[in-house]
């Protein structure tokens, strides 16, 4: 058994973890607190941790302040979840095909999807804006959704492969021993197989998705009921009489559907999301 | 019978081998075509475009004009400098502080398990978001950094972070780090956990200490990692976008503008769509030459501590 941690040096760790701790939370220990008082004493008083005015007004008042929040918290996760679906679909048959077959081309063609993560869409702004306006789509949810997924397929395939690979050929042998199509084979043995990694992949998509629709949002949409939160709230930011009491309530109730689902789904997808890169 | 079977395999086996090529660009193509439409297409264009003089109006050729231009002027040469020195810093206090933060997730106490759901949050939530919350915290009148610093007495007066042009291409840093750091000691910590623990005891039983180990076992095994992790940070912290656009959106004076930022104002905030494709192509040069060399340096570590 290796030697274990002295008493001295457990405590080291526990002050040196809650500092790393403290940077990382920092910010919503921060937004929490600004949430929680008035505007007038935010603006008045010299800083201090603790006061006696706490209270929740602005989680009533940012309803009124930003009327669309609703809506810009439907529209984050509506778009992430479409982006995350079509992904999906685009990825899966290709992970496939890089996990199971061989043919021409294999290595750099794969090499060439994972360049596209060289890129990101604020390079490639100015086309896709021309695109999507002769394809009519500005000023739409699409014009949100696609370019997010363009630039998500690369890893969705780099990280779905390496599951697939894991599953065993036998099952899929057999299959076709027993006359099964290849496409037969792949939704039916495979998929449900594979049906863990789908889960790790799409919820790292779906984050990646969610985290991302700033850019594309404030420049391929104006139409304020269809913006996602982070666009949606961004107006508010930056004037003289911005409510920041109430542009962090809701700020932070906008995150917290995505924050507590993810708390459940946390276990699974770290492992998952790791395991793709350590094997590497 | 086995004649029969011996028989039938390899013309089987020969009919799925002619189709697997066909088969697998089959399964392919849908995301191929979003590629070629989505990334592929609208880079060729940029490249057109970068010798065009195009404004909503309309579009000239003007052969390298645009690029003449750009390399003629100094600013240009600052805001490269200045990007590289951005991503420079920033990838490298991404790695180190991940590095610590995964040792110390990594140890043995109790706790461990919420101590690495808490490091998450910045991860799950837009950007956006979280630098709303750190542009508030930058503010000079009633900010937490500000405050803080008053109350050390480290500074006199309040201090507004984002209006000096060191504090706030710093402050951009700091925020930046933020960002990053959660996803590279998430990735860093897994490379650790997958560290034989046969090396560290075996290491433990001659006597190596705790330092040591960490110095000629942890850092050699998850070399790899480590360097992968460096690249994509490297990548993401260049393209950069939304974090400075958010908290000063390049200024003050200038001070924050990346190459990004940089393209943006030229591009879509002030239309010129010439101009800021030049520059764009100027970012995927750059990128694409430091990826190819970076690319290169990986496989070498690679051979240098065995890939698995």
């Amino acid at each position: 058994m290796i030697d274990r941690l002295t008493l001295l040096q457990k405590i080291g760790v526990y002050i040196a973890t809650f500092i790393f701790l403290l940077f990382i939370l920092m910010p919503f220990i921060e937004m929490i607190r600004v949430s929680l008082r008035p505007m007038s004493h935010l603006m008045t008083a010299d800083f201090s941790w603790w006061s006696d005015d706490f209270s929740l007004q602005a989680y009533r008042d940012m309803w009124v302040t930003v009327p669309l929040l609703g809506r810009y918290i439907f529209n984050s996760i509506f778009i992430a979840a479409s982006v995350t679906v079509v992904t999906m679909i685009v990825v899966i048959p290709a992970a496939y095909a890089y996990a199971r077959l061989e043919f021409p081309f294999k290595s750099l063609s794969l090499g060439g999807f994972l360049a596209v993560n060289m890129f990101t869409g604020a390079v490639l702004l100015i086309p896709l804006y021309r695109v999507l306006r002769s394809l009519s789509l500005l000023n739409t949810y699409w014009a949100m959704i696609i370019p997010g997924v363009a630039f998500l397929i690369p890893t969705g395939i780099w990280l779905l492969r390496s599951y697939l690979e894991k599953i065993p050929k036998e099952l899929e042998e057999a299959a076709y021993v027993d006359g099964a199509s290849r496409l037969y084979t792949l939704r039916r043995v495979v998929i449900p197989l594979a049906i863990p990694g789908l889960i790790v992949v799409g919820t790292a998509v779906f984050i990646g998705a969610y985290a991302q629709q700033f850019l594309f949002a404030i420049t391929f949409n104006n139409v304020r009921e269809i913006q996602p939160l982070p666009a949606g709230l961004f107006e508010f930011v930056g004037y003289q009489d911005t409510t920041w009491n109430e542009l962090m309530a809701a700020a932070l109730t906008g995150v917290l559907p995505v924050m507590l689902v993810f708390l459940f789904l946390q276990k699974y997808l770290v492992a998952g999301l790791t395991a793709g890169a350590v094997k590497e | 019978m086995t004649l029969v079977a011996e028989g039938a395999a390899p013309e089987r086996m020969q009919r799925r081998e002619l189709s697997d090529r066909a088969f697998a660009w089959l399964l392919i193509s849908p995301a191929l075509l979003f590629i070629l439409v989505i990334v592929v297409w609208p880079l060729a264009e940029t490249i057109r475009l970068s010798f065009t003089d195009a404004t909503l109006g309309g579009e000239n050729f003007v052969g390298i004009a645009n690029y003449a231009a750009l390399f003629a002027d100094p600013k240009f040469w600052q805001t490269v400098g200045r990007t590289f020195y951005w991503m420079v810093l920033a990838v490298s206090l991404k790695l180190i502080v991940g590095l610590i933060g995964a040792s110390l997730l990594n140890a043995a106490i109790p706790g461990k398990a919420l101590f690495r759901v808490l490091v998450m949050p910045p991860w799950v939530i837009p950007v956006a978001i979280g630098v709303i919350g750190w542009k508030w915290m930058y503010n000079g009148y009633f900010g937490l950094i500000s405050g803080l610093l008053q109350e050390f007495g480290l500074v006199q007066d309040r201090v507004a972070l984002l209006a000096t042009k060191t504090s706030a291409f710093y402050s951009a840093i700091v925020t930046d780090v933020w960002v990053g750091t959660p996803m590279v000691t998430l990735f860093f910590l897994a490379a650790m956990q997958g560290v034989s623990k046969d090396l560290y005891e075996a290491a433990w039983v001659d006597g190596a200490s705790r330092w040591y180990r960490f110095r000629r076992i942890t850092i050699p095994q998850i070399m790899p990692v480590i360097v992968s992790m460096a690249l994509l940070s490297a990548i993401w912290t260049f393209n950069s976008f939304e974090i400075i656009w958010i908290l000063t959106e390049g200024g003050p004076r200038g001070a924050t503008t990346t190459l990004i930022i940089d393209t943006y104002k030229v591009a879509i905030s002030s239309q010129r769509f010439g101009e800021g494709a030049a520059r764009a192509v100027v970012i995927v040069v750059l990128l694409a030459t430091f990826s190819l060399f970076y690319l290169w340096f990986l496989n070498r570590v690679n051979r240098h501590y065995g890939a698995k």
